[in-house]
């Protein structure tokens, strides 16, 4: 069954590469489409030159970074906003402009203020922090009442109370967040690059690509993307997962 | 723990324009049982919140006088247990430092198969969490405990066995149950109090009633 089952999920993966080769063929210039194989080579030709790991690592670690300030940030001012409702109010106005302000106007904005060096981390940080601040809030929110007052009743100590009832209400509604917001730290992060062209980062070398007109290197750089985002999405999501059930399972 | 009393001096409750029960006197004894019987909706429920500090009443007050240094608890009307954690986590979460894991999960295996007390709650099957959930308030300190129909989903066998592991455990303790089934106040060998006979909304004062008020149906559970 599971084996007719990937059988089927290969073969659908081959009809579509195979309809993007027929594709490239046809219309047979490089600078509009290029098919899977010249993608593979443009790869192949990236993957030993030193720049190519140095773009990737720099990128990565400036994007993570940005995403793990947010998430700590938006995690702690989301309990606090919970706890505090002043605070929530008082935060409200930034959530909102962080929200609805387009990537592209910050990023303007933070080349001024910073220039492109560290553009990615302020930008991937202002993408993200409004996402988890928002799960962290509904999914307080989303804490049982009844299971409150039963710890009232039994006087249960804060620290067992966000172990037992306020953890397992958040984490549904945090790794949501976090799933969303791995990927939307990416495609801003590396969007922003593009628009800045900080030296030594994914975005530049897409950007060059658009310069030299080189539609094979922008392909094998989005498989690229994909690739380091998937990666880091997984990575991130067992250690939260990991972390959680360490949580759980330690009783003070 | 010394003797007490549990006071209660004309307590009234009301939900906006509907009363639920006016001047509610009772004095109860450390080291009795009493069975709590009236109709659903009749405010067992809210007397219970009341006690439990979960609620204010509309006037009225209750003490426990002298004051055994310890508070209530309570079987909810639901099991209100942690779903994700085990049967000896949720005991031990109210229990506190007092016992040990190895004494919680002895008391519990009084009543519930060893198997059962390393998965999570939420594996177990209803009968076996209102289990847990009635050791729960038995383990954790207090000078009393009110109970909120708590031998629902219990088949007979196990509900005598229930019932004398809450006698014994809660010797020397005031114990309130809120039941249905007159049976249980034989093999509790409880009190049997109908404080709101009586004192119902519907105007009838003068006679017992046991019907429920009407529009009772929009009150907030326990």
């Amino acid at each position: 069954m599971f084996q007719a089952f990937s059988f089927r999920k290969i073969g659908i993966f081959l009809f579509w590469t195979a309809l993007w080769q027929i594709l490239a063929e046809l219309i047979h210039n490089s600078i509009v489409l290029v098919g899977p194989c010249d993608v593979l080579l443009a790869l192949g030709s990236l993957l030993p030159t030193p720049g190519f790991w140095l773009s990737v690592g720099s990128s990565f670690g400036k994007i993570s970074l940005g995403f793990l300030a947010a998430f700590l940030c938006g995690v702690t001012a989301g309990s606090l906003a919970y706890r505090f409702p002043l605070f929530r109010e008082f935060l409200e106005p930034m959530v909102l402009l962080m929200k609805s302000v387009p990537v592209a106007a910050f990023v303007i904005l933070a080349l001024i203020w910073i220039g492109s060096g560290n553009l990615s981390v302020l930008i991937s940080f202002l993408v993200v922090f409004p996402i988890l601040y928002v799960n962290t809030l509904t999914g307080l929110k989303s804490t049982d009442r009844k299971l409150l007052e039963m710890a009232q009743v039994f006087s249960v100590p804060l620290a067992e109370r966000i172990r037992c009832i306020y953890l397992p209400a958040l984490l549904p509604h945090l790794i949501g967040g976090c799933r969303i917001a791995l990927g939307m730290s990416w495609k801003s992060g590396i969007a922003a690059e593009v628009i800045g062209v900080p030296s030594h980062t994914i975005g530049e070398k897409l950007y060059m690509s658009k310069i030299y007109l080189s539609t094979a290197d922008l392909f094998a750089w989005t498989i690229v993307i994909i690739a380091v985002s998937a990666l880091f999405e997984k990575l991130f999501l067992m250690l939260l997962e990991r972390g959680v059930r360490l949580c759980f399972r330690f009783s003070l | 723990m010394l003797p007490f009393q549990l006071i209660i001096r004309s307590l009234s409750k009301a939900y906006g324009e509907m009363s639920v029960w006016q001047d509610l006197n009772l004095t109860l004894d450390s080291g009795c049982v009493y069975c709590l019987m009236g109709a659903s909706g009749i405010g067992k429920t809210t007397l219970f919140r009341i006690l439990l500090g979960l609620e204010q009443p509309d006037h009225g007050s209750f003490s426990l006088e002298p004051s055994p240094g310890y508070g209530l608890t309570a079987v909810f009307q639901e099991n209100r247990l942690c779903e994700s954690f085990t049967p000896i986590d949720n005991v031990r979460l109210a229990a506190g430092k007092i016992l040990s894991r190895r004494q919680i999960a002895e008391e519990l295996c009084r009543l519930l198969p060893s198997e059962s007390l390393t998965r999570p709650v939420s594996t177990l099957s209803g009968g076996m969490k209102r289990r847990v959930a009635i050791v729960r308030s038995l383990l954790a300190p207090s000078c009393g405990i009110l109970m909120d129909e708590p031998f629902t989903g219990l088949d007979d066998a196990t509900r005598q066995q229930v019932i004398d592991y809450v006698k014994e455990k809660t010797a020397g303790r005031l114990l309130i149950v809120a039941t249905h089934q007159e049976e249980d106040v034989d093999s509790l060998g409880g009190v049997l109090l109908r404080p709101f006979d009586g004192s119902s909304p519907s105007g009838n004062s003068g006679r017992p009633s046991l019907s429920a008020p009407s529009g009772s149906s929009g009150r907030p559970s326990f």
